[in-house]
């Protein structure tokens, strides 16, 4: 008890302190995963189900305007869909924190400030390139096939960065509820109607002109229409607008938009909540 | 030196429909190497108070220093030098007690060796080592309290605020972490201790400043504050209506003060300055009339008479702090 031990420097910040808490931040959280496997095993049971239903249910309803094989229409779309849905847990686990009060041990620590949400964000990536390789393998299982391995790669990394950037959207909304339960609803609410309105599930031809431009432009379509087209999967295109003709750049537009609106505004919230 | 002070600290919490004057103009000083006790009942401002010093809340008016930091200016000099716990127990759940001390330590930008030293050090100081590696999930309401604590401490910190540490604990885990906050005392900590139990604040301050209604109306030490509400008192409930008077005659003669009577229970109830002395004396005089008593004992005085005396309403709960809480989320 009576060894000294060096004060702590002054915690101002600086990015290797950054780094150093949010690596920390980021294995705290991931070390939830297996003490918890539960949530991973039901969230990959969740897209599985997404997968065989539309797979087999609709699958043979849904013609895909040009040719082509639904399975491998839809699978690009299953891992977008996941990948969306990637703000939800990001924003639960943020609640979660909350209401237990280890935000508030957290923010008493001279740690670096920004750190508790770094590390959030990037431990989500992680988590979801574990959850993405069981659905590529449930994919391939069911007919699905990529063109060339310097394709998937690139998709992968594509759905990690758009996995990024929701994660912002997830912490900003974690902070902004009250309860886990008011999460889950709210996630639900915002996410739902993103996924499925756009092309995961059906070709955009079949809905209204009106609709069919909102659902284009709709990042969910722009990130599935980019995967397909890299990866040589049916991606019928409904116009010539540039979120048709180009996802692939207006994917990574989303993306830097999303993280430029959602990062400043978390970590303003963060500094001053409960205050 | 003052350890901590505050000046005239207001915070104000907004909902659509009214306002809630949580802290309402709170003075406070704490010399270093002592322990002042807050007391007062939920919602007086007690958490909202330690929640400013500790950097988590940002006063609406008034400053506070620590240290002789202050605490909006130099929030973040003050984190390397305080322990904070509160009154739920801020630990990892999914971690183990060991990983959660390491994680805190290396977040008090400790090395991982130190961090990893220092944790083995606390889970053997609060007895926690034979469930060092066991996930916090499966751990008791005591031993979380004494794990959120043991973070608290991992950095040594030579000021440390404890929010109600012993609400919540049954009365055997209740007096193993009076013994443990003892020691720390001894060992030189500044402590800032919130409590509804006048006994935790007798066992463990030098100084106790009630609070109410995010105001101090009254600090002393606890003999200063007993005196103020009057000192012990003896209870007598007698077993028939009829002998009601004749006790009451008994306990004027024996006793000064003011002698009451709940007529509905039978109660009678007077300021005793004798202590047991009066109480034998009662009880012998009672006998020799032949009074056939239900009960009687000497009480000492609660923290609902300390607000009785101060406030004229008892210490009953407002929901304030409860109101805070949800805030943080």
């Amino acid at each position: 008890m009576t060894a000294t031990i060096a004060r702590p420097a002054l915690a101002a910040g600086g990015i290797r302190q950054t780094a150093r808490d949010s690596l920390l931040i980021g294995w705290r959280n991931l070390k939830r995963i297996p003490r918890i496997p539960e949530l991973a095993i039901f969230a990959i049971l969740q897209s599985i189900m997404f997968v065989l239903l539309f797979a087999y249910v609709f699958g043979g309803a849904i013609p895909i305007p040009g040719g082509g094989d639904y399975k491998a229409f839809l699978m690009p779309g299953i891992f977008a869909q996941n990948i969306v849905f990637a703000a939800g847990i990001a924003a639960i686990g943020m609640t979660d924190d909350l209401q237990k009060g280890i935000i508030d041990r957290f923010r008493s620590l001279p740690m670096a400030r920004p750190a508790v949400l770094i590390g959030r964000t990037f431990s989500e990536v992680i988590y979801n390139a574990g959850i993405l390789v069981v659905l590529m393998a449930s994919g391939v299982f069911v007919g699905w096939r990529v063109n060339e391995l310097g394709a998937l790669v690139a998709g992968f990394g594509l759905l990690l960065l758009f996995a990024y950037a929701m994660a912002w959207v997830g912490v900003f909304l974690g902070m902004h509820v009250p309860t886990v339960e008011v999460a889950n609803q709210a996630i639900f609410t915002v996410l739902f109607p993103i996924t499925f309105l756009s092309n995961v599930f059906v070709p955009l031809q079949t809905l209204p002109s009106w609709l069919q431009l909102v659902a284009e432009w709709n990042p969910t379509s722009t990130l599935t229409a980019a995967l397909r087209e890299m990866w040589g999967n049916p991606n019928p295109e409904a116009s010539t607008s540039l979120a048709a003709q180009e996802p692939l750049l207006v994917t990574l537009g989303w993306v830097v938009v999303i993280i430029a609106i959602f990062g400043p505004l978390s970590v303003r919230r963060y500094r001053s909540i409960s205050r | 030196m003052s350890a901590i002070t505050a000046e005239g600290l207001v915070k104000i919490y907004r909902t659509r429909k009214n306002e809630v004057r949580a802290l309402d103009g709170i003075d406070l000083s704490v010399d270093e190497g002592t322990v002042l006790g807050l007391l007062g009942p939920n919602g007086a401002g007690k958490t909202t108070t330690v929640r400013i010093l500790a950097t988590l809340l940002r006063p609406d008016a008034g400053r506070a220093t620590v240290a002789g930091l202050d605490v909006v200016a130099q929030a973040q000099q003050i984190r390397t030098l305080i322990g904070l716990s509160g009154q739920y127990a801020a630990v990892d759940e999914n971690l183990t007690g060991r990983e959660n001390l390491w994680l805190f330590g290396q977040l008090y930008q400790l090395s991982s060796a130190e961090a990893r030293q220092r944790a083995d050090e606390l889970l053997d100081q609060f007895e926690l080592t034979d469930a060092a590696d066991r996930v916090v999930k499966t751990y008791s309401g005591g031993m979380r309290r004494r794990l959120d604590l043991g973070s608290a401490l991992i950095g040594r910190p030579r000021l440390l605020f404890l929010d109600e540490p012993t609400t919540g604990l049954d009365p055997r885990s209740r007096l193993g972490m009076w013994d443990v906050i003892r020691d720390l005392v001894r060992a030189g900590t500044t402590l800032l201790l919130t409590t509804q139990y006048l006994e935790e604040a007798d066992e463990l301050a030098d100084t106790i400043a009630v609070v109410d209604h995010g105001k101090i109306i009254a600090r002393g030490t606890a003999d200063e504050l007993k005196s103020q509400v009057g000192g012990e008192r003896i209870e007598v409930v007698v077993h028939r209506r009829d002998d009601v008077g004749r006790a009451m005659e008994v306990l004027t003669r024996d006793c000064e003060g003011d002698v009451t009577l709940d007529e509905h229970t039978r109660r009678i109830t007077v300021p005793a300055r004798g202590g047991a002395q009066t109480l034998v004396q009662v009880v012998r005089h009672l006998d020799e009339l032949s009074v056939p008593i239900d009960d009687i004992g000497l009480r000492r005085p609660t923290l609902d008479d300390v607000f009785l005396s101060l406030t004229g309403h008892a210490a009953e709960e407002s929901g304030t702090e409860s109101g805070d809480r949800g805030k943080a989320a």
